[in-house]
């Protein structure tokens, strides 16, 4: 076809077999374990009301959904219930569709969950737990992060989630919008995060999860609708003059009689309070 | 490479599984071309990665009669040099501090010492010649005589004349030899 006279077919008797032999010697597998550098892997693991299905990568754990996802009668809302329900995927193609769309890598069968996963979930205490939050955006990302910093046992308002990525208020709903489709439930405790006075919102695992997971972990969620309903939000102690979120662990050690309860942080700086600075309230 | 591929089968029966056969299928091809083309261990380890996860993001978007026209092996080599050619045009824009060339010494990072044991062992000073061919003829040299690939099947990744891969395969086995020679 051309008229090059050293044609590789032709010539290689010509070149020597030498250097072509030590060309093709260049050639090496790819080391063990590249494939995890792609593609992620899914386990079932026990989670605190049932089995989990986990897809983790190199980095983290990337993807939770319960396993069988929350049937439509134990929520709630029917609404949301069924969303929930295709959210979380009947089957392992569900699963890995969902996976799939979320973060784009394969989804390969793991011989066992990361290390440290299990435990995690036993006890609740999830913040070591690595996640791979990659392919979630900035806004959503800042989220989760924010979420994660709730301590077990406590319970904090959408708004508190928006002070703390540095937006208003009024971002509440974007946060509330972010939680519903939490990728890593548990892992980031958006249960732990309420409507003001303990409304609960839409859990991935449910609305009836979410009160179980909280309740599990004490929360007395009784007690925060009632101070609500009271039209109290925040509790501070005359004693040290910090106000306080009322599920926080300085809040739950105010003994009555030094009690005080406020409608909003500047009621109480208007008080002489200063906030908390484990629970950070933040004006509503 | 027509519709018996087992890869291609299984691409189409489980887009999961049988990104895994092929990977399996062709990780070795890819690597050692990444590795190959130039750039340290790690350098090869990130752009076969990256040439699988591209690979498979576009799976996802493909439909079986596209999906049955693949030539896998082609297609993952395709990605693999866009991928190389950006970073070696990023690399030329802003060279990192100290390994411009050659092999890298005293470079205490675990894998860059790994890479460079595994690369003496495989023919470091050959691999070296390989890196002062002009990229045209490094690849077609790679491609061909490396992982042994047949010139068609090198002229689609490279997007050149048949013609045109055998003259850069045997200007480049040309220059590796005077090379080689001169050392």
């Amino acid at each position: 076809m051309t008229h090059d006279p050293r044609l590789p077919g032709q010539s290689e008797a010509a070149c020597g077999t030498g250097l072509l032999a030590a060309l093709a010697a260049l050639a090496v597998d790819a080391p063990e374990g590249l494939i995890d550098r792609v593609a992620a892997r899914w386990v079932t693991v026990q989670g605190p009301l049932g089995e989990l299905r986990a897809a983790f990568t190199d980095h983290g754990v990337a993807y939770l959904r319960p396993e069988p996802p929350v049937p439509p009668d134990e929520a709630a809302d029917p609404g949301v219930a069924a969303g929930a329900f295709e959210a979380g995927g009947g089957t392992v193609g569900g699963f890995a569709e969902e996976f799939r769309r979320l973060v784009g890598r394969p989804l390969l069968r793991g011989a066992r969950p990361p290390a440290g996963l299990a435990p995690a979930l036993r006890t609740g205490r999830t913040s070591g737990v690595p996640l791979d939050l990659r392919a979630c955006g900035a806004f959503e990302r800042e989220v989760l992060l924010a979420v994660r910093s709730v301590p077990r046992g406590e319970i904090r308002p959408y708004a508190w989630v928006a002070a703390r990525t540095g937006r208003p208020a009024a971002a509440a709903r974007a946060v509330a919008a972010v939680l519903a489709r939490n990728p890593v439930p548990l892992l980031v405790p958006c249960h732990r995060v309420t409507g003001a006075g303990g409304v609960l919102g839409t859990h991935v695992l449910g609305p009836l999860a979410q009160e179980r997971l909280l309740r599990a972990e004490g929360v007395d969620l009784e007690r925060v609708r009632e101070l609500a309903g009271r039209r109290v939000y925040y509790l501070a102690s005359d004693t040290t003059g910090i106000v306080c979120l009322p599920t926080c662990h300085n809040a739950r050690r105010i003994t009555p009689s030094h009690r005080r309860g406020f409608r909003s942080v500047a009621q109480a700086r208007a008080a002489g309070y200063r906030p908390c600075r484990s629970c950070h309230p933040t004006p509503a | 490479m027509s519709d018996t591929d087992p890869v291609l089968k299984a691409l189409q029966d489980d887009l999961d599984e049988g990104f895994a056969e092929m990977y399996a299928a062709h990780r070795a091809t890819v690597f050692s071309v990444a590795l190959r083309l130039g750039g340290s261990w790690a350098d090869a380890e990130d752009h076969t990665a990256e040439t699988f996860l591209r690979a498979y993001r576009a799976l996802t978007g493909y439909d079986r009669e596209r999906l049955a026209a693949l030539q896998p092996r082609a297609w993952l080599l395709t990605i693999l040099m866009n991928i190389w050619r950006n970073w070696v045009r990023s690399r030329v824009r802003n060279p990192p501090p100290d390994l411009r060339d050659e092999p890298v010494d005293g470079v205490c990072r675990r894998a860059d010492v790994e890479a460079a044991a595994e690369l003496r062992e495989t023919g470091d000073e050959l691999a070296g010649l390989l890196g002062r061919l002009p990229e045209e003829q490094r690849a077609a040299v790679v491609l061909r005589h490396v992982v042994d690939l047949p010139v068609a099947e090198i002229a689609t990744v490279l997007k050149i004349p048949q013609g045109t891969v055998k003259s850069h395969v045997s200007r480049g086995l040309r220059r590796l030899r005077t090379l080689g020679g001169a050392r």
